[in-house]
């Protein structure tokens, strides 16, 4: 499989992994929206999955090794929550944590 | 009713063009593949975190499956949106398609909220107009990132950190919505677990069967105390 050919690939199974999330309500679920069941999962499932991912690629951008043990990322991180508690604007809460470590990032410290 | 539609569109407009932007700059900033194939993404993914975790996936070169799982997991959500509008689609025919594949958190979020007529085909031509135009900003923001990113020389190095940043909003706003905390720790103590037993290849996916399994636990425990009471989290 080329280049190409693995970029045709994942695209298109990145959007039919992306609509089935979206279609699979309509398709199985018309009779069962209020099972208690899927109301629990409705109502807790995405804030864990979100905490999840934000946990596992925090951990992953900072660095543990070296003088900084781990404060790299979750300094900016830190930004993030603070900026985003304060003003709530996803923009400038994403913007202000992004800067912030590419400026350590760059500056090699 | 196009000019009503802008109007009620007009915040998605300021939020999807910088963060199409975004996966734009990083995409063509991140990888070696044509600017062109950013905003194709957005027509045929149509998905913000999905569309920069994608580029992270694509990086590494991920296997077909894990690319499978990663972007269905993280879309798990749109499954609970979809539940509340089961009645708000239904009948709308060959529209129908694609108010379903357009059923971003924005969009959702604006035909959820917005005033609605008693004419329900009419409102259900809004939903549709809705949902186009949220997905035309989505994709110039898309266009004009990579073009960005491809013709203008910048370090880019760190950028990459938009994802996290991302991911920390969308959790603080759910925390914000839902009120309680238990979710917020109980992902993050599942990431913990899986990330201190498992290979980084096995980490995301661990980490979600870790979190159903409690949150299934749960739903039993609280069903075997009270049965077809609603149950509460301290």
């Amino acid at each position: 499989m080329g280049e190409s050919g693995y970029l045709a690939a994942f695209i298109a199974v990145a959007a039919i992994a992306t609509f089935a999330t979206r279609v699979i309500p309509f398709l199985f679920f018309e009779r069962h929206t209020e099972h208690p069941l899927v109301r629990h999962l409705g109502r807790y499932l995405p804030a864990a999955v979100m905490a999840l991912l934000a946990t596992v690629f925090l951990q992953r951008s900072a660095d543990w090794s070296g003088s900084w043990v781990g404060l790299d990322a979750l300094l900016p991180g830190a930004l993030v929550v603070i900026i985003h508690l304060w003003r709530r604007n996803a923009l400038l809460s994403i913007a202000a944590g992004t800067i912030s470590y590419m400026a350590i990032q760059q500056a090699g410290l | 009713m196009n000019q009503s539609v802008f109007r009620l569109t007009l915040p998605i407009l300021f939020g999807y063009l910088p963060l199409g932007m975004a996966f734009g700059v990083l995409f063509t900033t991140q990888l070696d593949y044509a600017w062109w194939t950013a905003p194709l993404m957005g027509i045929v993914i149509y998905a913000g975190a999905g569309q920069i975790l994608a580029v992270s996936l694509l990086a590494v070169n991920a296997g077909l499956l894990e690319v499978f799982i990663a972007m269905f997991v993280l879309n798990a959500r749109h499954l609970f949106y979809g539940l509340s509008l089961l009645g708000q689609f239904k009948g709308a025919g060959w529209r129908k398609l694609y108010l379903i594949f357009g059923l971003t958190d924005e969009t959702y979020s604006l035909l959820t909220s917005r005033p609605r007529g008693s004419d329900r085909a009419h409102e259900q031509e809004v939903d549709f107009r809705i949902t186009g135009f949220n997905q035309c900003y989505w994709v110039a923001g898309c266009a004009i990132g990579a073009l960005l990113g491809d013709n203008v020389a910048f370090d880019s190095t760190g950028i990459e950190f938009a994802l996290v940043a991302l991911f920390i909003v969308l959790t603080l706003e759910q925390f914000k919505a839902l009120g309680e905390g238990f979710p917020i720790w109980l992902g993050a103590a599942a990431a913990g677990v899986a990330m201190l037993i498992l290979p980084p290849a096995h980490q995301l996916i661990g980490a979600i069967a870790l979190v159903t399994a409690v949150l299934l636990f749960e739903y039993r425990k609280h069903r075997g105390q009270a049965p077809g009471k609603e149950s509460g989290h301290g």
